[in-house]
């Protein structure tokens, strides 16, 4: 399959694991900040190609897995209340809340429907004006320009019964968070491609430069991946530190402008709470004031919901690649993506659960 | 992994999905409740003796939304994944019944294209359906409609052929491209679509699998049609059943291109999407070759393909040989496979 194919050729990713093998000389720590990417590599084992003096720790880049449980309770007691549509993308209903999950409730009676975009959930606000209809906005920048347009749309119409509930997070000011804090082992970035579709790479440059850290903008399929392994050990080895582009069949520097135009128009930045994590200033979005209106967490009354999370879990260490997850006591047994207990389970695409599904709980260490 | 506990106090679709959760709601409440020798070995059909005659019987109900979908509709459905449950044995199939559960306010029209499909279903398999049921429910208690099949084949050869029965050093087969039905239904539901139109694969294979035993007799250890739950959740089972690995290797894979295109899309992984008309055959390794021929040979198998082999190491364990030459394991699915945010 054409665009596909040829970035997963084994060929080229043989050549690839040479030349890092030729570039490197010494132990390295990089993170992937996207859980794409983390899934990537475990689903096509690239942590068992690369040479053992690189070690990939797998970022907070999962927008399921740091959606904090308030916030899914919140989503939770607002579908359970009378003449309430509640839509989201599929993999965020199976996250529990404190004592439920959306699609448990969606058993009892409450309507909860799987969307593909949140235009979608305009549209079933436009055919059921008797109903509410709220849209569970999760997701990074590359999520939020749809969820702009969909607000914008359901304003322009005047379907004042379109609501988000918004839970959208920032993939720089969480970079900043992690490289500040005093247990940082991170050495060098994958940036996610996806987020710099959008939004380009000028943010991080300032970053890169401040952390002297190389960040290199990456792609998903397994030579996009090695790729970018490839030319952050470059930088490591030869002392840079720059923003790099890997993936430039689909990123700019600028990112697309349409898109950081909507993002500007209908939201504001505002501290978030980060899921394993806790508060990242400035780290999220909220509907500006001319939007308001369709503000779910206003409009509901659920902005002081607090819930508390399991003492045995230690996703905020693995988000932050401090621990890896095979070596958490609860990984696998009573932590699993049927049962989790944490961030990086609720998710396919947080670290935990891309170990599981690639059976690491069976088989922890696949032979390099 | 399995689970001490049904964690959830209502039924959920996932329950439903012919994961890890179906598997437990089985167990912890049918099994609990009914469970004998024949039950419990979870095939998809039970042997049961009458006299000197063995006969294998199956039920199988049938909720698919929409009805009419590309490539078929229930009713073909109903009859073909009845048949092939019979046939995963290697029985014979003689004999289907039909029960309706129709929601008030159907068109009669679309009950008259259901019921022309499926005698066109039971024809082209040569297995008729010898008696039946219907009942109404009130609007609003059911969804258009349902249908539960039923059947009879007899056992007419003395092999142990069942999902318990993978022994080490077999070669895995599959009779074709995979997770086609549950990609053409998804498209339709969800009204996404792409260039070229999946279709779904619905076929009764009895004929096929009557050419795949006079190739390989014997040798052939195991059936299984992958329906829900896919290859994936199939070959869980049968590895578990077993007590042994199945070794599988990613470039062997028979997908179609635009099946293959819809699951990166979708984020979706094929080897969990529903089958409707292909069976996978653990059959000893001296004698794959000749039942592969034969299938290739049948208009339902040409794409067929050897997919993997059993071993005896790590019992129960399904792994993926990447095309990279890494390894990673194919889990039992839990729920509902769902598509990813991004």
């Amino acid at each position: 399959m054409k665009y596909l194919d040829e970035y997963r050729n084994p060929e080229i990713v043989g050549k690839i694991i040479d030349a890092i093998k030729k570039t490197v000389t010494r132990p390295w720590v990089i993170m992937e900040i996207c859980g794409g990417q983390t899934h990537a590599i475990i689903k096509n084992g690239l942590d068992q190609l690369i040479p053992s003096e690189i070690e990939l720790v797998h970022g907070p880049g999962c927008p399921v897995c740091v959606t904090p449980l308030e916030m899914i309770d919140r989503a939770i007691a607002i579908a359970r209340q009378p003449n309430v549509t509640l839509t989201s993308f599929g993999d965020m209903l199976r996250v529990p809340g404190s004592s439920q999950d959306l699609f448990g409730i969606k058993a009892r009676g409450a309507d909860v429907r799987i969307v593909y975009s949140p235009l979608d959930a305009v549209a079933i606000a436009r055919e059921n004006q008797d109903r509410k209809v709220v849209f569970f906005a999760v997701g990074f920048e590359t999520t939020a320009p749809n969820c702009a347009m969909a607000v914008r749309q359901a304003k322009r119409e005047g379907l004042d019964n379109f609501y988000l509930l918004v839970s959208h997070v920032l993939v720089p000011p969480a970079i900043r968070g992690l490289l500040s804090s005093p247990t940082n082992r991170v050495q060098a970035y994958l940036l996610a491609g996806h987020v710099c579709t959008i939004m380009g790479w000028q943010e991080y440059e300032s970053v890169a430069q401040e952390f002297n850290l190389p960040m290199v903008v990456t792609g998903f399929e397994p030579v996009d991946i090695l790729s970018g392994v490839l030319a952050a050990v470059q930088q490591l080895e030869a002392g840079r530190a720059t923003v790099e582009n890997q993936y430039s069949r689909v990123v700019r520097r600028e990112g697309n402008a349409e898109a950081r135009k909507v993002l500007e128009e209908v939201f504001e930045t505002v501290d978030r709470a980060w899921r394993g994590i806790g508060s990242i200033a400035s780290s999220g979005f909220r509907l500006r004031s001319e939007y308001r209106a369709h503000d779910a967490e206003i409009a509901f009354e659920v902005g002081d919901l607090k819930a508390k999370e399991p003492e045995v879990c230690i996703s905020g260490l693995v988000l932050q690649g401090l621990r890896r997850p095979f070596e958490c006591p609860a990984f696998g047994k009573q932590c699993t993506p049927q049962t989790p207990l944490g961030a990086t389970m609720v998710s396919s695409e947080g670290a935990c659960a891309a170990y599981y599904a690639g059976g690491r709980h069976r088989l922890p260490t696949i032979e390099r | 992994m399995s689970h001490e506990n049904i964690h959830e106090d209502t039924v959920q679709l996932a329950h439903g999905s012919g994961g890890s959760m179906s598997r437990d709601l089985v167990s912890q409440v049918f099994l609990r409740a009914f469970g004998n020798a024949s039950l419990n070995r979870l095939d998809d059909h039970a042997l049961v003796e009458a006299g000197s005659n063995r006969l294998a019987f199956s039920t199988d109900s049938y909720v698919v939304d929409p009805l009419f979908f590309s490539g078929g509709d229930i009713g073909d459905l109903a009859v073909n994944g009845t048949v092939n449950d019979l046939c995963t044995g290697g029985g014979r199939p003689i004999c289907l019944s039909a029960g309706f559960i129709v929601e008030e306010g159907l068109p009669i029209a679309d009950l008259k294209r259901v019921a022309s499909s499926m005698s066109k279903a039971a024809k082209r398999a040569g297995v008729p359906i010898v008696t039946g049921d219907t009942k109404v429910v009130d609007r609003g208690k059911g969804d258009k409609l349902f249908i539960n099949t039923s059947g009879i084949a007899v056992v007419e050869h003395n092999f142990e052929i069942h999902g318990g029965n993978l022994q080490p050093g077999d070669k895995v087969l599959i009779s074709g491209t995979i997770a086609d039905h549950g990609i053409s239904i998804l498209a339709l539901r969800e009204g996404l679509s792409f260039e070229t139109s999946v279709q779904s694969d619905t076929a009764a294979l009895n004929g096929l699998v009557a050419d795949i035993l006079e190739a390989g007799g014997g040798s052939v250890h195991a059936m299984r049609d992958p329906t829900r739950g896919g290859v994936g959740a199939v070959l869980n089972e049968l590895a578990e059943s077993s007590g042994a690995a199945i070794a599988l290797r990613e470039e062997c894979l028979p997908i179609a291109p635009p099946v293959r295109g819809a699951c990166e899309i979708l984020g979706l992984d094929p080897l969990y999407i529903a089958n409707e008309g292909k069976m996978i055959v653990s059959v000893a390794a001296d004698r794959a070759e000749a039942v592969l021929r034969a299938m290739r040979s049948h208009e339902l198998g040409d794409q067929a393909a050897e997919i993997g082999e059993v071993t005896a190491d790590c019992p129960g364990l399904v792994s993926l040989l990447t095309a990279l030459g890494t390894r990673r394991i194919v889990d039992m699915p839990v729920g509902l496979q769902l598509p990813r945010i991004c």
